[in-house]
């Protein structure tokens, strides 16, 4: 019986002895040893210069471990294999570090290309792609063993030229969707055969795409556009209707702002019927009705706004800002379409994660080398944890959401 | 010999004469904005990204004058946005030497 317990237990829980990290001390931050433990409240936080992550637990708020030797993380991103036990984590320098959130440290590590900036994993969680600036393409790895399977160039025009590849997603089917900057094109990939991939090329897409997110339930991709006031989106499941621009013009002409950090669509907000996105060169957030694509308002923000994200009870929708307004965190509520509050969490607050039902939410505050934990109904700060100049937060509860 | 010694002499008086006009304090401030901020796109060891490489290697040949230029005015219809609100001429021409300056593995100097 307790055999047959183990063999069930086993594959869901590892064994984790998790073993205090001398660099760490504190009681706190050290667990001396545990046994048996799920993943599902545990996640990293990127320390974008000292190249390290720390593991974290959202259930009594602290740090498990912290593992270096990632390399360059500046706008470094995380995805989860599918038993959400271990982080792939994509580095600048086009490191790809298999994490192992259990064990505290490093499974595997390859460095891929010369510049990346982030990547998915497949439907089925057998794939890990990585979308590079250097060499421009995709490159595809076996999960498991990190051996690349296959290699797909950006290149976009007769002479060659090999563009940078931005807002890459999974969409169902075992497919890829990513966006070319340079060449204002949208690729669709589908690795159903590895060693023959097919691609899709949708061409004239929009001057520079430079960010894009597929919505929940895997149908449309959205690519944010830095050359011209609008998005394109892409329907995967009638893709025979090509590409087609949304919020043409939405800067009704004005001369943009100065843009002093690019925007993030991953994590952008869908909350009901509307989507809340990051206007670019413009202090406002947009937002559209999915019925029909069309722009439902425009809300006024403090600054540009970097992330755009939904508490997942999709009631309000947070937004966070680039230079000089980083010490801030506004507060839009779904139902009235404005700021209800406005909170400043600390010097250069770079990222938002709420917990998987959204009672709390973790802010990096990189400038005072701090996450910060804040309970979404009562707004009142609930722990702080010491993080060397925190950037991406990303729990393992990732590992279950299309496009995530 | 005398010319490569005036030469070194040239370039090790240049950001002097800069920072005589900028405190310590503001110069940490523009390290720390060079490294976290100008390095969400040109890579915080500015091998670049988004952004090009701004390796001393790869400014070897950019005037510093050029590069404050740049840097004030932003670059139009690319991503590179005008500073010139969150910094003055004179900050920008010393970013624009201390970029020219760091170690070849891009870590600013303490």
């Amino acid at each position: 019986m307790i055999r047959h317990l183990l063999r069930i237990a086993l594959p869901c829980l590892a064994l984790a002895a998790l073993v205090a990290c001398a660099e760490m001390p504190g009681a706190e931050q050290v667990v001396a040893k545990e046994a048996l433990r799920g993943t599902g409240d545990l996640g990293i936080v990127v320390e974008r210069a000292a190249g390290s992550v720390l593991v974290i637990e959202t259930t009594h708020r602290r740090t498990l471990s912290q593992i270096d030797g990632l390399g360059d993380l500046s706008h470094a991103s995380a995805v989860y294999s599918r038993d959400a036990r271990y982080a792939y984590v994509f580095g600048r320098d086009g490191g790809l570090t298999k994490v192992d959130l259990l064990a505290g440290r490093i499974d595997k590590r390859i460095v891929q290309a010369g510049n990346s900036i982030g990547g998915a994993i497949s439907q089925d969680g057998t794939l890990v792609a990585v979308s590079n600036y250097e060499p421009g393409g995709v490159r595809i790895f076996d999960s498991e063993s990190l051996a690349l399977v296959a290699e797909i160039p950006a290149v976009y025009d007769d002479a060659g030229s090999r563009s940078k590849v931005v807002g890459l997603v999974d969409a169902p089917g075992r497919r890829f969707v990513f966006s070319l900057y340079d060449a204002g094109q949208i690729w669709v990939a589908d690795l159903s055969k590895p060693s023959n991939p097919g691609i899709r090329k949708f061409t004239d897409i929009g001057d520079k795409p430079y960010d894009a997110m597929i919505t929940p339930e895997g149908r449309y991709y959205v690519a944010g556009l830095y050359g011209e006031d609008g998005l394109a989106l892409l329907d995967l499941w009638h893709m025979e209707k090509g590409v087609e621009r949304i919020m043409p013009g939405y800067g009704r002409g004005e001369a943009p702002l100065p843009v002093y950090k690019m925007p993030h669509m991953e994590g952008w907000a869908m909350a009901g019927d509307l989507a809340f996105v990051p206007a670019v060169g413009r202090h406002e957030v947009l937002v559209i009705d999915r019925n029909g694509w069309r722009e439902r308002a425009r809300i006024p923000v403090k600054g540009q706004p970097i992330f755009v994200m939904a508490r997942p009870d999709a009631r309000e929708v947070w937004v966070n800002f680039a230079l000089p307004d980083n010490d801030t965190i506004q507060i839009i509520d779904v139902q009235t379409l404005a700021v209800s509050r406005t909170m400043t969490p600390g010097k250069a607050v770079l990222h938002m994660e709420f917990t998987p039902r959204g009672e709390q939410v973790w802010i990096s505050v990189r400038d005072e080398d701090r996450v910060d934990v804040y309970d979404t109904a009562s707004y009142e700060k609930l722990a702080a944890l010491s993080a060397e100049k925190p950037s991406g937060i990303f729990l393992a509860a990732r590992a279950h959401r299309i496009g995530l | 010999m005398a010319e490569r010694f005036g030469l070194l002499l040239a370039l090790a008086l240049l950001p002097s004469l800069a920072v005589a006009e900028i405190s310590a304090a503001r110069q940490a401030q523009l390290r720390h904005m060079l490294t976290h901020d100008c390095g969400s796109c040109h890579g915080l060891r500015m091998n670049g990204g988004l952004g090009p490489a701004l390796t001393p290697a790869k400014l070897a040949n950019r005037e510093a004058r050029a590069l404050a230029a740049i840097i004030l005015h932003g670059v139009p219809g690319t991503p590179m946005p005008p500073w010139r609100a969150l910094m003055s001429a004179e900050e920008a021409r010393w970013l624009a030497e201390l970029m020219k300056q760091n170690s070849p593995n891009g870590s600013p100097k303490p």
